[in-house]
Order: structure tokens, then C-alpha cells, then sequence
């Protein structure tokens, strides 16, 4: 940039000959001066050094997500520009020598290693129906483990969405004091619970439980594992309604108890539909968590990659396919790409389920209140 | 004063150096193995108190990459090594490996105790895990349908399966898979329709089918007898994998697990020995 030269601006300031003060400004009293300038920068380097600790906390956390996010996609990218790792030309390498046998053994005759097709891949063989990433002729078709995903996320959201809305209901509106202080903690410590624990109580106990009531052709099954994911949901639905149901204005319930309404009736008909938003919210986010929930549906929903209607065959899910197959994948390749894939899949839709929570929350409920 | 205090922390000192200086041996691999492997460790160290020998599992896969990364000494295995894992072992240290055979498996193909089937041909079972035979009547059992399980698809024993039973072809996609021989076995006590595979070792509470090589053969179960002299006909080796020939305290340790003292521990386990 060019500095202009500036101007004399003979218009502006008098001079101060010609000023009708004489006398020149008094300066204001020293003392009070000097005190505003001490008082504006006290430097104190352990404030400042907690102050940007702190800071630099909040930024870590956000650029981990950042980099987990870049790292996620990175690993899928080459599915799609067609640079998956070559597998090695399968040349005929020599035998590893033996060590320790005895020639008078009978030998036992294993089957020649087989070769696996390796076509290459496309993006369009994501969409498919049959999931063999160990095949002899792999097939990536997610369509079945996307259905597993939704069955056991809808039967869990079909019996933690009630519960779960029930409860924040009762503890909100009817619990006394002693029964609401016992309930809420008691509810959020089942949120606490290792997933592991209630996945394996699903496979020892609930499956043979549910089969002998229901008359299950499968003992592990999409029911079962939505069963046990509710167990897991529940205490998201039911802590974010419950929030969402007290932060409708008291003056609601007092207007609608002062019209002759019951209490059942204040409740059903003017706070739960208040509340609707916050809890379309608590559902958004159970369904977030059902979705992404691994350890659960790895031991409860028999983890066959099945497309069918039923809501009692078994399933595999998005997440629990990562969660089997991630450990021993030959690192780049393509099933490799794929289960990363899949990953970013479950990224993108966690995070925009959450986005669509939040917005509800944010907007919608407060606006419904405030009358913006 | 000050002498014991130094005289103490030499003590110490040559301690923890006479701890370090103790010869150890890494063995990482197969879950299938990871039992004998331990119950190997523990006698072994019993006895040689100056070798410490560490066991751990996680797949055959998981075994095989770390011995071609060079962070286990031994690598237990329930698979024969691929050529493209020895390519990759000859490219890093100019080595094919060496394999050990240290124990044989018969692969029990498991049935609920209250199954009326006794004995399957090998394309019968093949059928049932392809999916083309679907209910029991049509191996001699109820009119009702198979449920099938099997073993995740990292797993050896899947891949054994399906090369040498299904002939490489794919498992029905109806096959549920549990994690670990154990979970099978769980699920097929539990299940009167039920179908699964895996070590013979593990079984607890159900039983095994008998296997005929084609349909005209007599049917072995698999046992001490069948499994040592080949009739079984679903029997693997389990391997032991090595860098180079064995020197050193390896050398002493694979040597033992060969002998007579090591081959009982397999016995113990529910393997067959190799000799």
C-alpha cells in the first residue's frame, strides 16, 4: 500500500494563539491518573499462564477432532480414486523350511493356498446386498449391514423413546422430592454402565430369556440386541427430555391447573407437546448413540450379514463389523479402505444427527418460549 | 550409615540387572493356541527359571505381522503362512521362516447334545455351511431349519474352513459369527437346531458330529487315535513360527515344546501331539 502524502488541513484546530482560553488546560490531578493506569494492566503471568492452559486445552480437543475427522476420510479417499494398495503378485514364493518334524508322522493334506480374485475396485460395489470381504471373490455390500443398523437402532428407540419419555415425564411433573432425587441419579448411572457388561448379559441371559417367551427361530437375534441397546438409550432419552420438560415456564402448568385441568391432563396435553423439540432432540441423540454403539450388537445380534424384513433374524450392524473385522485386515488394502469407509460413514451420520439436535434445541425450543 | 545405604542400593542394582540379564522370549498369535501357549510358558518357566517367556494372543494375522515387524520372537499360528506374508518376511530379513509343527487340531464340527444326527459327510457339511442344504431332514434330522455359527472372518479357523471344507467357497450369509471358539460353543449348547465348528479342545456340554471323508466311508469322531493317525478327516497342524532356525534359549524352548515332557502338555490342553 501507498502512503499518501498528507495534506496541512488549515481548516481544522485553531491555533492556539487564538484560543479565548488564555490560560492554558488545567491538567487533571496526578494522583487519580495514576491509579487508573495501575489498576488497568496488572500483568500476572500465573493468571495468564492458566488462562492460555486452558485455552490451549479447548483448542487440543478441537483439532483432535479435527485430525481424526481428516484422518478418517484420508484412510476411505483411495476407494474412490481407484490407488487401493495392489495386492502383491501372488508369485510362487518357496516353502519356509520345517523345523523339529518327524518324518514318521502321517502327514496331513491341506488344500493349496486359493488365490483371491483381485479385481479392481469400485465404488459401486458398495452398493450390494452381500457382505464376503474374506471371500475368495470379496463382496463390499453394505446394504445389509446398513439394514442391521437401523432394525436394532428402531427396536431400541421404539422401547427407550416411551420409557425413557415416561420417566422424565414422572420425575418432572408427579415424583415427589424423594422419589425424583433417587430416580435421576439412578437413571444416569445405568448411562455409565460398560457397554461390554450389558452385551454380555444380553448373550448369556436375555437371549435364551427372550427366545423361550417369543419362540425365537435365532437366539441372538435383531430384537434381542435392540432389547439390550434400549438398556443403553434409555438414560440419553430420558436425561435430555427431562431437561427439555423443565424448561417449560411454570406459568404454563399454573394457567392450565388454574382452568380446572388434572395434573395427568396438564401434563399429556400442555407440557409434553411444550416440550416436543427437546424431546425430538433426546431421540436424535438416542438414535445417534444406538447407531454407533459397537460392543452390544458385536455379542447380541449374531452378526450375520443378512437382508431381510424380519425384525427377529440376525444382523450385522455398520459398527460392529468395524469392531470384528478391523484387527486383522491386511493394513491398505482394500476390505482395509472399506471398514474406513464404513467409519466415515457412521462419522457423518452421528455428526449430522447431532447438528439436527442441537438446531432443535437451540432454535426451535427457545424461540417456542421466549416468543422471538 | 551411608555404606548400607549404598551397599543397599547396589544390592538392588545387581538385582535388577540380574532381572534384566534373564533371557526372554516373546510369543504372540493364535487365540486357538493362546492356552497351550500359556500352558507351555508356565511349565517351561517352572523349570528354567532364568528364561521368562511372554504369551499373548490376538489372531493368527495379528501373530504373523508382528514376527514379519520383528516384535515377537514366536509367533504361534493356526494357519499355514500365506506366500505373500513370507514375501513380505523375505523382504525385511531375507528369510522364508520356519515353521514348526508343534501340535495337531482335529476341527470338531459341534451338534447340541439333543441333535438326532450322529454323523455328516464332509459335503454335507459343506452343503450345510454354504447354505445349499438348509434343513435337518435332509441329513437325517428333524423337518426343522439349520441355524448356523461360525467364527469371525479374521479368524484361522475360518479360513481353514472354508479352504478346506467349503473348497473356497463363501459360508451363507446367514451364518451368525461369535467372537471366539467359546461363544460357539456357548451358542450350540444352547440350541437344539444349532451347527458350529472349531478346536476339539473346547468343547464343554454338546458333542461331536462324527465325520465321513465321502459318503461311503466309515465315520470317525475326532480323538487321541483318529487325529494322530490321519483318519480324521478336518485335521491341522498348529504351528510355531520362527525368523531363522532356532539358536539360543529359543532353540531350548521350541526344543522342549517338542519333547516328550512339552507334547503331554498338549494332550493336557485337548490337542493331539505331533509325535
Amino acid at each position: 500500500m501507498r502512503i499518501l502524502p498528507v495534506p496541512a488541513q488549515p481548516d481544522q484546530g485553531t491555533p492556539p494563539t487564538v484560543n479565548p482560553q488564555s490560560t492554558p488546560p488545567v491538567p487533571p490531578p496526578s494522583l487519580p491518573v495514576r491509579k487508573v493506569l495501575t489498576m488497568k494492566k496488572p500483568f500476572r503471568a500465573g493468571e495468564y499462564a492458566i488462562e492460555k492452559f486452558i485455552q490451549s486445552v479447548a483448542i487440543i480437543s478441537l483439532v483432535l477432532i479435527g485430525l481424526i475427522f481428516v484422518f478418517v476420510f484420508r484412510e476411505a479417499y483411495p476407494l474412490f480414486t481407484g490407488k487401493v494398495l495392489a495386492a502383491a503378485p501372488q508369485a510362487q514364493v518357496e516353502e519356509a523350511e520345517t523345523y523339529g518334524v518327524d518324518p514318521g508322522a502321517p502327514d496331513i493334506v491341506e488344500a493349496p493356498e486359493l488365490e483371491q480374485n483381485q479385481e479392481n475396485f469400485k465404488p459401486s460395489s458398495l452398493v450390494g446386498p452381500s457382505w464376503q470381504p474374506v471371500s475368495l471373490d470379496p463382496k463390499f455390500g453394505l446394504w445389509s449391514l446398513l439394514a442391521g443398523s437401523l432394525k436394532v437402532t428402531l427396536i431400541a428407540l421404539l422401547i427407550a423413546g416411551p420409557v425413557g419419555i415416561f420417566a422424565a415425564l414422572y420425575t418432572s411433573n408427579f415424583a415427589p422430592k424423594w422419589a425424583r432425587e433417587g430416580m435421576k441419579p439412578a437413571i444416569e448411572i445405568l448411562a455409565g454402565f460398560p457397554s461390554v457388561v450389558v452385551g454380555f448379559f444380553a448373550l448369556v441371559i436375555m437371549a435364551s430369556l427372550l427366545q423361550n417367551i417369543f419362540g425365537f427361530q435365532y437366539r441372538l437375534n435383531a430384537f434381542v440386541g435392540g432389547v439390550a441397546m434400549a438398556l443403553a438409550v434409555v438414560p440419553i432419552v430420558y436425561t435430555v427430555s427431562e431437561d427439555a420438560l423443565n424448561a417449560v415456564p411454570k406459568v404454563m402448568m399454573e394457567a392450565s391447573l388454574a382452568l380446572g385441568a388434572t395434573r395427568w391432563e396438564t401434563a399429556l396435553f400442555v407440557i409434553l407437546p411444550s416440550a416436543t423439540p427437546g424431546i425430538f432432540a433426546a431421540m436424535i441423540l438416542g438414535f445417534g448413540r444406538a447407531f454407533g454403539e459397537t460392543m452390544i450388537v458385536l455379542m447380541a445380534t449374531g452378526n450375520a450379514a443378512l437382508l431381510t424384513a424380519s425384525l427377529t433374524d440376525p444382523v450385522r450392524t455398520l459398527s460392529a463389523t468395524i469392531g470384528a473385522e478391523m484387527a486383522e485386515v491386511v493394513f491398505g488394502d482394500t476390505h482395509y479402505r472399506v471398514l474406513f469407509f464404513v467409519g466415515a460413514l457412521l462419522f457423518m451420520i452421528s455428526f449430522s444427527l447431532n447438528a439436527v439436535a442441537e438446531f432443535f434445541v437451540r432454535n426451535r425450543l427457545m424461540k417456542k418460549f421466549k416468543g422471538a | 550409615m551411608n555404606k548400607t545405604i549404598s551397599a543397599g542400593l547396589g544390592l538392588t542394582l545387581a538385582a535388577f540387572a540380574l532381572a534384566t540379564a534373564k533371557e526372554t522370549i516373546t510369543v504372540k498369535g493364535s487365540d486357538t493356541m493362546v492356552i497351550l501357549a500359556q500352558r507351555w510358558a508356565e511349565k517351561y518357566m517352572a523349570t528354567h527359571p532364568d528364561v521368562s517367556v511372554q504369551v499373548t494372543g490376538g489372531g493368527s494375522g495379528t501373530g504373523i505381522s508382528a514376527l514379519i515387524n520383528g516384535t515377537t520372537d514366536i509367533c504361534d499360528a493356526s494357519r499355514k503362512m500365506k506366500s505373500a506374508e513370507r514375501e513380505k518376511l523375505k523382504q525385511r530379513f531375507n528369510s522364508l521362516g520356519v515353521e514348526v509343527p508343534s501340535a495337531r487340531d482335529g476341527l470338531a464340527v459341534y451338534l447340541n447334545d439333543a441333535s438326532p444326527v450322529a454323523e455328516l459327510s464332509l459335503d454335507q457339511v459343506k452343503d450345510i455351511y454354504t447354505g445349499k442344504v438348509s434343513n435337518w431332514k435332509d441329513v437325517g434330522g428333524p423337518d426343522a431349519k439349520i441355524v448356523l455359527y461360525g467364527r469371525e472372518n479374521n479368524s484361522g479357523t475360518y479360513v481353514y474352513f472354508r479352504d478346506n471344507v467349503l473348497k473356497g467357497e463363501d459360508f451363507a450369509p446367514g451364518m451368525q459369527s461369535l467372537p471366539g471358539t467359546a461363544a460357539v460353543v456357548n451358542a450350540v449348547s444352547k440350541d437344539k437346531l444349532g451347527i458350529g465348528f472349531g478346536g476339539s479342545a473346547y468343547a464343554k456340554g454338546l458333542k461331536f458330529a462324527k465325520i465321513k471323508k465321502d459318503a461311503s466311508s466309515p465315520a470317525y469322531e475326532p480323538n487321541g487315535e483318529t487325529v494322530k493317525n490321519g483318519t480324521y478327516p478336518i485335521t491341522r497342524y498348529l504351528y510355531m513360527y520362527l525368523k531363522s532356525r532356532p539358536t539360543g534359549a529359543i532353540k531350548n524352548y521350541v526344543d522342549w515344546t517338542l519333547s516328550p515332557e512339552g507334547q503331554s502338555v498338549v494332550t493336557e490342553v485337548g490337542y493331539f501331539p505331533v509325535k
